[in-house]
């Protein structure tokens, strides 16, 4: 690991998890934490906190007060629970416009209804300029759990693998707007809450293995942390995977892959084959959630490795993305 | 509304279909070759293809690649990384390059280190974006560290030829260019070449035309084709270098027709002679080449930020790690897994040769993934 800190490893992928493993976990080592989860079990309720830092705070699709809510409500939904209680943490600098910060917080307490979830806790900090970059936002989540045993840590080759909409919305919109590309008037941010598309699967018996969604780190850094959790091959078939073509577009402009780009409101699902079709079909019946697909399989061949396949019969490992790619996404 | 979008560029070069084809044509040709025959990959946009791809999952054992030396990330030698740590740490001094350059660690550490320790480096797509920055910042002086071959030379031409229009006060070059043809000589004439023929990296062919490469096949009894980005391009150049083979022919084919010429494009190119003359270049890997770089003219002294800051800038030349053999693997003579600390020490999160770097690079390509299936 570098002596100093640098802007990969706030990447969400390899350097990130290095970073996490070396200093966190090595100071806070215990069993929950140590599950890697989405949000911490604790008996029947699911806890999580995340902090927002994006820039631009608004864009295409959203702004960080809606992303604020999204992202830790989210984790909740993702270990099967009902978002109940949040707090909300801001750090401001000095000068910045009251008018925005309203404009921020009512994002925020309109997504708060949509999860059905309440503030109850919160703090303001300001600090002079300079000191931080506009607003930061951290939100801290409880969550009563509704379906218990989701979890990164038991996929089989029972299991199939699921992405509930096109991806990588996210990542490219966010991209476009700090290098102010014009290039396409219908590509928004994916930010979204999920709880209703959790609780739609949960409501019609979908018996779920596990859930991610996929933020930093892209749908390709999910695959490669199930694959290690649960010591299985993922075997992805790259045409079924879906991306819209603007996404495609900034990909092959800039370089990515869209598999390694931020998402906010996209999830990868692993459930028993026998649901994938009733699950697929219910996550249609979003307007976000046309493209919804199976996309891969469970196997032994390479175990902890993710394969993705191409339509004419070639396959590669696909890696959890390193380097520096986008900072200041969430 | 443009007619043109951005999936026009790639539709039907993705095609599954006829990328199984030629993979059927390329078997049966490749049977009547008398002998096995080793590719030549110059750019290292055709490495990333190759691998990302899996092109060669579809090839006959008989056909082989060799990747050669067109990165230029990869091929920047240790002390020019040097230079652009050290004027990153120099008092009011924006440092602008393009992306991957941020992560090649130098003796003291990267531009990302640099910047982690307070240096302002940024990345941008194009080298007129610094235009913006320097008016954003006119206390700050802005250095574009400029690399690339001849596909990017005419865009750093293109800012200078701004800067100058415009009287812009605050923005000076640090040029790294290099063209294609020179290396691919120096590789031909050693000793120990496998090389039978080479796909020809086509973007510099939009610039500089198809005419650069005339020599190959002329002169050095090689085939080429310049060859797209796209699995089907590729497919199709592996086939007409095939072809070549088996009808006993030697000669300079265009794949890449839709945006290769035999002149190209002729306005970059008085462009980039206007701004630009032939100086010698240290290759990593390659070493000193005679005229294989492209430096500022004398006249625009005032704007060369390695004549500027000649003082500070050091000039010793420093050699790869003892156990990297990245050279070898910009010659072509040694493939990645090849190397002792491929994969272990040497990952693109702790590169210590080039060629890990960049996605471009051979190493990362390899690494990134992995033909192991």
């Amino acid at each position: 690991m570098t002596k100093t800190i640098t802007l990969a490893q706030g990447n969400g992928g390899e350097e990130n998890n290095e970073l996490i493993k070396k200093v966190f976990y090595k100071a806070f080592a215990n069993e929950i934490l140590e599950r890697s989860e989405d949000a911490a079990v604790i008996g029947n309720l699911a806890m999580t906190t995340d902090s927002f830092t994006v820039s631009p705070l608004f864009f295409a699709g959203a702004d960080i007060g809606k992303l604020a809510v999204c992202g830790t409500c989210n984790d909740l939904a993702m270990m099967g629970a009902v978002p109940k209680y949040l707090t909300c943490s801001v750090i401001i600098e000095e000068g910045f416009e009251v008018a925005l910060l309203e404009r921020i917080v009512e994002s925020m307490r309109k997504e708060l209804a949509i999860n059905g979830a309440v503030v109850v806790s919160g703090d303001t900090k300001v600090v002079p300029r300079g000191s931080v970059d506009k607003i930061f936002i951290n939100t801290t989540g409880l969550g009563e759990i509704v379906q218990e045993g989701i979890s990164s840590n038991n996929i089989t080759q029972e299991d199939i693998i699921l992405i509930n909409r096109d991806i990588g919305c996210h990542g490219a919109t966010i991209f476009a707007a700090r290098e102010g590309m014009e290039m396409s008037s219908t590509l928004s941010s994916d930010c979204n809450s999920l709880y209703p598309q959790v609780k739609a699967l949960m409501d019609a018996g979908v018996k779920i293995t596990a859930m991610r969604d996929a933020t930093r780190g892209g749908v390709a850094a999910v695959l490669n942390e199930w694959a290690k959790q649960s010591n299985v091959c993922i075997e992805v078939e790259e045409e079924k995977i879906p991306v819209s073509d603007e996404v495609k577009g900034i990909c092959e402009m800039l370089g990515f892959e869209a598999t390694a780009l931020a998402n906010e409101g996209t999830f990868v699902l692993a459930i028993k084959k026998e649901n994938a079709q009733k699950a697929v079909g219910i996550l249609k019946g979003f307007e976000m959630c046309a493209m919804a697909s199976a996309v891969g399989e469970v196997s032994q061949k390479y175990p902890k490795k993710v394969i993705l396949k191409s339509a004419w019969g070639t396959s590669r490992f696909l890696e959890t993305p390193s380097g520096e790619l986008l900072p200041r996404i969430c | 509304m443009s007619s043109l979008e951005l999936k026009d560029l790639y539709d039907g070069f993705r095609d599954p279909e006829v990328i199984k084809g030629y993979q059927k044509v390329i078997a049966t040709d490749a049977q009547k070759l008398p002998h096995t025959i080793n590719i030549m990959e110059v750019c290292g946009g055709h490495t990333h293809t190759i691998m990302k791809y899996g092109i060669l999952q579809l090839l006959p054992k008989n056909i082989q690649f060799v990747h050669g030396p067109g990165c230029p990330v990869c091929i920047m030698p240790k002390e020019r990384i040097d230079h652009a740590y050290v004027l990153s740490m120099q008092e009011n001094v924006i440092l602008v390059t393009l992306g991957d350059m941020i992560k090649v660690p130098g003796s003291n550490g990267s531009l990302q280190d640099a910047r982690a320790k307070g240096a302002d480096v940024r990345f941008v797509y194009s080298p007129l974006d610094c235009l913006k920055i320097a008016k954003e910042n006119p206390d700050k002086t802005i250095i574009f560290f400029a690399i690339g071959f001849e596909t990017t030379t005419p865009m750093t031409a293109a800012l200078l030829e701004t800067v100058i229009r415009q009287d812009v006060k605050n923005i000076l070059l640090h040029v790294n260019h290099v063209t294609v043809p020179e290396p691919m000589r120096v590789l031909i004439s050693d000793e120990s070449c496998i090389i039978d023929a080479f796909l020809g990296p086509s973007h510099v062919s939009v610039i500089s035309g198809s005419k650069i490469y005339e020599e190959f096949p002329r002169d050095w009894g090689k085939p080429i084709v310049v060859s797209g980005f796209e699995p089907v391009d590729v497919m199709q150049s592996i086939s007409m270098i095939v072809k070549q083979f088996i009808e006993g022919r030697c000669e300079l084919e265009v794949e890449y027709n839709r945006a290769v010429t035999r002149e190209g494009n002729t306005k970059a190119q008085a462009m980039m002679d206007k701004y630009f003359q032939k100086v010698d270049f240290r290759w990593r890997g390659l070493g000193d080449i005679v005229q294989s770089g492209l430096g500022l003219r004398d006249e625009y002294d005032r704007y060369n930020a390695e004549k500027i800051y000649d003082a500070i800038l050091p000039k010793e030349e420093i050699d790869d790690h003892k156990l990297c053999i990245c050279g070898d693997i910009l010659k072509g003579k040694a493939t990645p897994p090849q190397c002792s600390i491929f994969g272990t020490a040497c990952k693109p999160t702790s590169p210590v040769g080039s060629c890990m770097v960049s996605s471009e690079g051979a190493c990362a390509a390899y690494y990134k993934y992995g033909n192991l299936i």
